[in-house]
C-alpha cells in the first residue's frame, strides 16, 4: 500500500502531541468543523472544487493547531516580538508593492500570495501579552499608551489597504489584552465615549462603499437590487428558513444564486436557510462551548502571559462568530469577517487553527507555576 | 514607587474582568438568538414569500394575434415568425459604436439606426430595442457566428404582424404598433389588463384597434424557477395561451383593389354597403398608406413623408372627411317632400335659371340659357335642377329638413365598428342658436337645398342613408366585420344585427325616387357613365363647391387651382329594377374632382360591374380629369352634375 512516508509519520507525532490536546475544545472545533464542511458543501454545490480544497485547508488548520499546542508558552512568549515585527514590515511592503484585488492593495505576492493582515490577527495579542507580561506586577499607565500604539501602528497600516474589517478585529485583539491587563475602567469609559463621538469623524474619513454599507444596514429596502442587495437577500435567507429549515440541499435562496458570497463571508446564510432556527440555535451553543471554553482556559491560566493570551483568543474568537452572524442578519454593517469554522479560506483557518492550538497549549502549561 | 508584586490580587482582578467578558459574550449571544427569533418566527412568512418570489418568475406566454380576412376568406393581415437583432441599451456602453461594428456584419440602412433611435427615445423602459428586423437566414448565420463580439446584442425570433396587400384597405385595416403610455391608459379599461403582460404591440387605428381584445387572445403563463441571474432552472407550471379571434370582415377585398385602382392618384372616398345587412363591401379613402410600416415602428423620414403630404394619405377621408355632399342630397330632400305631402310627383316649379330671395339670386350652377322651365318632381333629380330645390327647400323650411333628414343617418354617428368617425353636421334653427347664438336666416335654408350651406356629412353617412333608401327604409347598422371566428373551434360569431330601425316610408314615395334616380342613369347626368349596363343602377351625381364663386363669375374648372376644384360625388345602387331587391348601395366622392358626371359615376359604374357581373376593369388608364373632361362636358351641356 501506498501510505506515504509523511502519514506514517504523522502517526506517532500525533500521538505524542495527545496529552498537550483539550478534549473539550477539540470536541467543539470537531463537530464545528462537519457542520462547516456540510454547510460548504451545500453553498458549494456549484463550485465543486472547493469542498476538497476547503477539506484540505481544515487538515493544515489541524496540524497547525496540534503543533502549536505542543510548543511550550516560554517558545510562544520568545515568538512574540519577532512575529510582530516581521507583520509590521509586511504591512508596509503590502502598502508599497501590494497586489490589488478588487479596489484593495491587500496582498503580497511572495511566490505564494499572503495576507500579512491575518497575521496581526494574533500577532498583535501575542505581541501586547508579551509587553504586558514583561511589565508583570508594575504595569502602569504609561504601558497602556505604548500598548495602544502598539495596536494602531498595524490597525493604521491595515486600514489603509484599504480593509476596515480587518484593521477592526486586529483593533478589537489588541483591546482585549489591554482590558484584560487591567485597562482602567474610567479609560475604558473614555475609550467608548470617544469613539461614539468620532463616529461622525470616521464616516467623512470613509468610503462610498463603506458608508453604502452602513446606510444599507440602516434601510435596506432603500435599494433592494444594489447596495442592499446582500444584506437583503441573506435576510430572506435566513427569515425564509424558518423553525426547522428548507433542509440540507435544499435552500433556494443558496441554490438559486441569490446569496452573494455565500461560501464565504455569507455562508451563514445558507446554514441559516437550510438547518432554521433550531440549527442556528444549536450553532451559537456550539460557539459559546467554545469560547466558554476559552474562558476557562484563561481563568486556569498560570501566568500573566498566558492568561492575557488565552482571555483575548477567547474574545477574539466571540468577536469574529458575533460580528459575521451579526453582519449576515443585518444587525452590524457589511464587514469582511469570516465565520469561524464554517467560511471556505485557508487563511482564516490556518489563524483559527493556531488559535486553538495556542489555547490548548496555555491549558496543557496550565500547573507549571513558573517559567 | 514600586508596586509590590500581588499574584492574588492580580488574579483577582483578572477573573473579575473575565466575568465581565462572559457577560458580554452572554449578552451578544442572545441577542443574536433574539434576532434570529425575529427574522425565523416572527417575519418567516414574510420572508418565505419573498424567496418564493425571487425563486419563481412568471413568464407571460404572448398568444398568437387573430388572422384578419375578407368576406371570401382571403388573409389580409397574419402573423409570422422572424428574426430581430436587438440591441439592450443598458448592456452597451456606447450604441454608435455598436451599430456601427454590426453594420459590418448584416447590413443596417439609415432609416433602421432612425428607427431605432426613435425607439429608444419613446420608450425609454424597454430593455431591449430592435435595430434589424425580418433577418434573412443568412443575416442571420453571419451574426450567429460573430455574436461573442457583441454582448447586449440579441438575436430573437418574434412573430410579427404583416398586412400581406400592402396599402389596399389600410384605412380598415389600421394597423399595429408598440404599446405607448397612452396605450396603457386604455389597457387598464380592458376587461383583462393582464393579457397585456408581456404584450409589445396594440392596434392603433382601424379594426385592429376597434376588435383589439377580440384579436389579441388570452396571454398564458409560464412559472419558471430562476437563479438570481435571471436564467431558468426548470418549469414549475404553465398555462397555455389562447390565440385570439380572427376576424371576418364584410369587405371583398377584389372589390376594394378594384375601387383603389380607379381612384388612381385622386383623392377621395367610397363605401359600398350592402343594403340588407350593412356589410361594408368596399371601404376606401384614398390616398392609402403602408400599414407595414408602421408595425417595428415607422422611421421618423417615413413618418414625415405621411404626415406632411398634402394628399393626407394617413387621413380617413370615409370616415373622418366632412363635405357638403351637393346635388347627392336631392333624392333624399325630393322624399322628405312627398313623405311630408309637401310635393306630389306632379308637382310643377318653374325653372328660369335663377332663384331670387330676399334681394338675393340664387342661380342655377351649370343649365342651360333660360333653365330647365317647368320641372316636375321626377325630372328635378334627373337633371338635377338647382332651382327646383331652392324652392322646395324654402317650402319645408330648416327644421322640417332636419327632422327627416336625421333618421336617414345625415349629421349622425352611423355606429360603424371603427373609431373616431365624425359627426359633421346636420343643420337645424337649434343647431344654429346652440353653435353661433344666431337665429336662423331664411336665405341660409335655400343653398340646404342643394346640399351646401351649413350641410357638413362624412361619405359613410351618405353611403349608409343611400343603402337606407334602397334598403326600403330600414336601417341596419353599417359593420365592416362580418363575424368573429373562434380559430379553435372555427364557430362564427355574427357581428351583424338583425334589424336596426326601420322608417316609416310609403312604399310608392320610394319606388317614385327609385325610378328617377334609375331615369339619371338612363336618360340624365349618369348617362354616360352607366351607357350599354345590363342591369339597371339608381344614381345621383353631385358636384360640392370647395370655395365660393362670385355670382356674378361662371365656374371655369381650367381657371382654378386644382385644389379648389368642386368635389365630384355619386351616390348609386344596384339593381334597380322593379321588384328586385339592391344587393350594393355606395357614395364617392373624388376631392377636386370637378363634374359627379365626369370623375365619379364612372368608378361606380366599375364597381356594379364587378360586384354584379363579375367584370374585372381594364388596367387603369390616366387619370380622366386631366383636360379630358372640358369637351365631353360641353357636348353634354343636358347633363348637369
Amino acid at each position: 500500500m501506498s501510505m506515504n512516508p509523511m502519514s506514517q509519520r504523522l502517526g506517532p507525532w500525533l500521538r505524542s502531541r495527545l496529552p498537550y490536546l483539550d478534549p473539550v475544545l477539540l470536541a467543539v472545533v470537531g463537530v464545528l468543523s462537519l457542520v462547516g464542511l456540510a454547510t460548504l458543501y451545500s453553498a458549494a454545490s456549484d463550485h465543486p472544487g472547493r469542498f476538497g480544497e476547503q477539506l484540505r485547508n481544515f487538515g493544515l488548520a489541524f496540524v497547525l493547531m496540534i503543533a502549536v499546542a505542543g510548543l511550550s508558552p516560554r517558545t510562544l512568549k520568545r515568538l512574540a516580538l519577532p512575529v510582530y515585527a516581521i507583520g509590521v514590515l509586511l504591512l508596509i511592503a503590502v502598502l508599497v508593492a501590494g497586489v490589488s484585488v478588487k479596489g484593495a492593495q491587500r496582498w503580497l505576492d511572495l511566490g505564494v500570495r499572503i495576507q500579512p493582515a491575518e497575521i496581526m490577527k494574533l500577532g498583535v495579542p501575542l505581541m501586547l501579552a508579551w509587553y504586558f507580561d514583561r511589565r508583570e506586577g508594575a504595569v502602569r499607565r504609561m504601558d497602556f499608551v505604548v500598548a495602544a500604539l502598539l495596536v494602531l501602528a498595524p490597525v493604521a497600516l491595515i486600514a489603509r489597504q484599504p480593509d476596515l474589517g480587518t484593521a477592526m478585529l486586529v483593533m478589537a485583539a489588541g483591546f482585549f489584552v489591554m482590558f484584560f491587563a487591567g485597562l482602567p475602567w474610567l479609560w475604558l469609559a473614555v475609550m467608548i465615549g470617544g469613539a461614539v463621538a468620532s463616529l461622525p469623524v470616521g464616516w467623512m474619513l470613509m468610503h462610498d462603499y463603506q458608508r453604502n454599507r452602513i446606510l444599507t444596514l440602516v434601510d435596506p429596502m432603500s435599494d433592494p437590487l444594489g447596495k442592499g442587495f446582500h444584506t437583503l437577500q441573506a435576510m430572506i435567507a435566513i427569515g425564509s428558513g424558518g423553525v426547522f429549515g428548507k433542509g440540507w440541499m435544499q435552500g433556494t435562496q443558496t441554490h438559486l444564486e441569490f446569496i452573494p458570497e455565500r461560501t464565504s463571508d455569507f455562508i451563514f446564510a445558507v446554514y441559516s436557510e437550510e438547518f432554521g432556527l433550531i440549527g442556528n440555535l444549536v450553532l451559537v451553543i456550539l460557539f459559546m462551548v467554545l469560547v466558554g471554553r476559552a474562558l476557562a482556559i484563561a481563568l486556569q491560566a498560570s501566568s500573566s502571559f498566558t492568561r492575557l493570551l488565552a482571555g483575548a483568543i477567547a474574545m477574539i474568537l466571540f468577536t469574529f462568530a458575533f460580528v459575521n452572524m451579526a453582519m449576515v442578519s443585518g444587525i452590524l454593517p457589511v464587514v469582511g469577517v469570516p465565520l469561524p469554522f464554517i467560511s471556505y479560506g485557508g487563511t482564516a483557518l490556518v489563524t483559527l487553527g493556531m488559535a486553538c492550538g495556542m489555547l490548548m497549549c496555555v491549558q496543557s502549561n496550565r500547573k507549571l507555576v513558573q517559567m | 514607587m514600586k508596586l509590590l508584586r500581588n499574584p492574588e490580587r492580580e488574579v483577582f482582578y483578572f477573573r473579575t474582568r473575565l466575568l465581565v467578558a462572559a457577560l458580554v459574550v452572554l449578552a451578544g449571544f442572545v441577542s443574536l438568538v433574539m434576532r434570529f427569533a425575529w427574522l425565523q418566527l416572527v417575519r418567516h412568512h414574510e420572508f418565505y414569500e419573498q424567496a418564493e418570489q425571487n425563486r419563481i418568475a412568471r413568464v407571460p406566454l404572448t398568444a398568437n394575434r387573430g388572422l384578419i380576412k375578407d368576406r371570401n376568406g382571403e388573409i389580409i393581415a397574419k402573423n409570422y415568425s422572424a428574426y430581430t437583432l436587438e440591441i439592450a441599451p443598458n448592456q452597451v456602453q456606447n450604441l454608435d459604436a455598436t451599430i456601427d461594428e454590426l453594420a459590418k456584419v448584416v447590413p443596417i440602412e439609415p432609416r433602421d439606426r432612425r428607427r431605432f433611435h426613435k425607439l429608444l427615445d419613446d420608450y425609454k423602459r424597454l430593455d431591449s430595442v430592435p435595430i434589424r428586423t425580418r433577418l434573412t437566414d443568412v443575416e442571420v448565420a453571419r451574426f450567429a457566428a460573430q455574436r461573442f463580439r457583441f454582448p447586449g446584442v440579441e438575436l430573437r425570433a418574434r412573430l410579427f404582424r404583416q398586412y400581406p396587400l400592402g396599402d389596399t384597405a389600410s384605412h380598415v385595416l389600421g394597423y399595429i404598433g408598440r404599446i405607448s403610455t397612452g396605450d396603457e391608459d386604455r389597457i387598464d379599461k380592458f376587461n383583462n389588463p393582464r393579457d397585456y403582460e408581456g404584450t409589445e404591440y396594440i392596434g392603433k387605428i382601424g379594426v385592429e384597434s376597434s376588435y383589439e381584445e377580440f384579436l389579441h387572445g388570452t396571454t398564458g403563463f409560464e412559472q419558471v424557477e430562476i437563479t438570481a441571474g435571471g436564467h431558468p432552472v426548470r418549469t414549475l407550471a404553465r398555462s397555455a395561451s389562447t390565440p385570439g379571434h380572427n376576424l371576418i370582415l364584410s369587405i371583398d377585398i377584389k372589390l376594394q383593389e378594384i375601387v383603389e385602382r380607379a381612384f388612381g392618384d385622386r383623392r377621395g372616398a367610397l363605401i359600398a354597403i350592402e343594403p340588407d345587412s350593412g356589410d361594408v363591401l368596399a371601404f376606401v379613402s384614398k390616398p392609402t398608406f403602408d400599414p407595414n410600416l408602421f408595425v417595428d415602428g415607422i422611421d421618423p423620414l417615413s413618418w414625415d413623408g405621411l404626415n406632411n403630404s398634402p394628399d393626407k394619405p394617413l387621413l380617413n377621408r370615409a370616415l373622418r372627411g366632412t363635405y357638403p355632399i351637393g346635388s347627392t342630397y336631392k333624392p333624399f330632400l325630393a322624399l322628405c317632400a312627398l313623405e311630408l305631402g309637401k310635393r306630389r310627383p306632379d308637382s310643377v316649379t318653374y325653372d328660369p335659371g335663377y332663384f331670387w330671395y330676399a334681394g338675393h339670386e340664387f342661380r342655377e350652377g351649370r343649365a342651360p340659357k333660360g333653365g330647365y322651365g317647368n320641372v316636375d318632381l321626377h325630372r328635378s333629380i334627373v337633371v338635377s335642377s338647382d332651382v327646383y330645390y331652392y324652392v322646395l327647400a324654402n317650402d319645408l323650411g330648416v327644421d322640417a329638413i332636419h327632422d327627416c333628414m336625421q333618421p336617414l343617418g345625415f349629421g349622425q354617428l352611423t355606429g360603424i365598428d371603427l373609431e373616431g368617425e365624425l359627426t359633421g353636421v346636420l343643420p337645424s334653427s337649434e343647431w344654429k342658436e346652440r353653435r353661433f347664438h344666431q337665429k336662423w336666416y331664411g336665405g341660409e335654408t335655400i343653398s340646404i337645398g342643394i346640399g351646401q350651406g351649413y350641410n357638413s356629412f362624412t361619405l359613410l353617412q351618405l353611403a349608409h342613408a343611400t343603402a337606407t333608401l334602397a334598403n326600403g327604409g330600414v336601417v341596419m347598422k353599417p359593420h365592416v366585420v362580418r363575424a368573429i371566428e373562434d380559430p379553435s373551434t372555427g364557430k362564427l360569431q355574427p357581428t351583424v344585427p338583425s334589424e336596426g330601425a326601420r322608417i316609416q316610408l310609403n312604399p310608392r314615395n320610394l319606388e317614385f325616387i327609385r325610378d328617377a334616380m334609375v331615369d339619371v342613369d338612363l336618360n340624365g347626368t349618369g348617362r354616360a357613365a352607366f351607357a350599354g349596363a345590363t342591369y339597371r343602377a339608381a344614381g345621383k351625381t353631385g358636384t360640392a363647391q370647395v370655395v365660393g364663386i362670385a355670382q356674378n363669375e361662371k365656374y371655369n374648372e381650367s381657371k382654378i387651382d386644382e385644389r379648389h376644384r368642386d368635389h365630384a360625388l355619386f351616390i348609386a345602387f344596384a339593381p334597380a329594377e322593379p321588384g328586385a331587391r339592391p344587393r350594393i348601395a355606395l357614395a364617392l366622392l373624388v376631392e377636386n374632382g370637378g363634374w359627379g358626371a365626369m370623375a365619379a359615376a364612372p368608378i361606380a359604374r366599375a364597381v356594379f360591374d364587378y360586384y354584379l357581373l363579375g367584370k374585372i376593369p381594364p388596367p387603369p388608364t390616366p387619370a380622366p380629369h386631366d383636360g379630358a373632361d372640358e369637351p365631353v362636358a360641353a357636348a353634354d351641356a343636358k347633363g348637369r352634375p
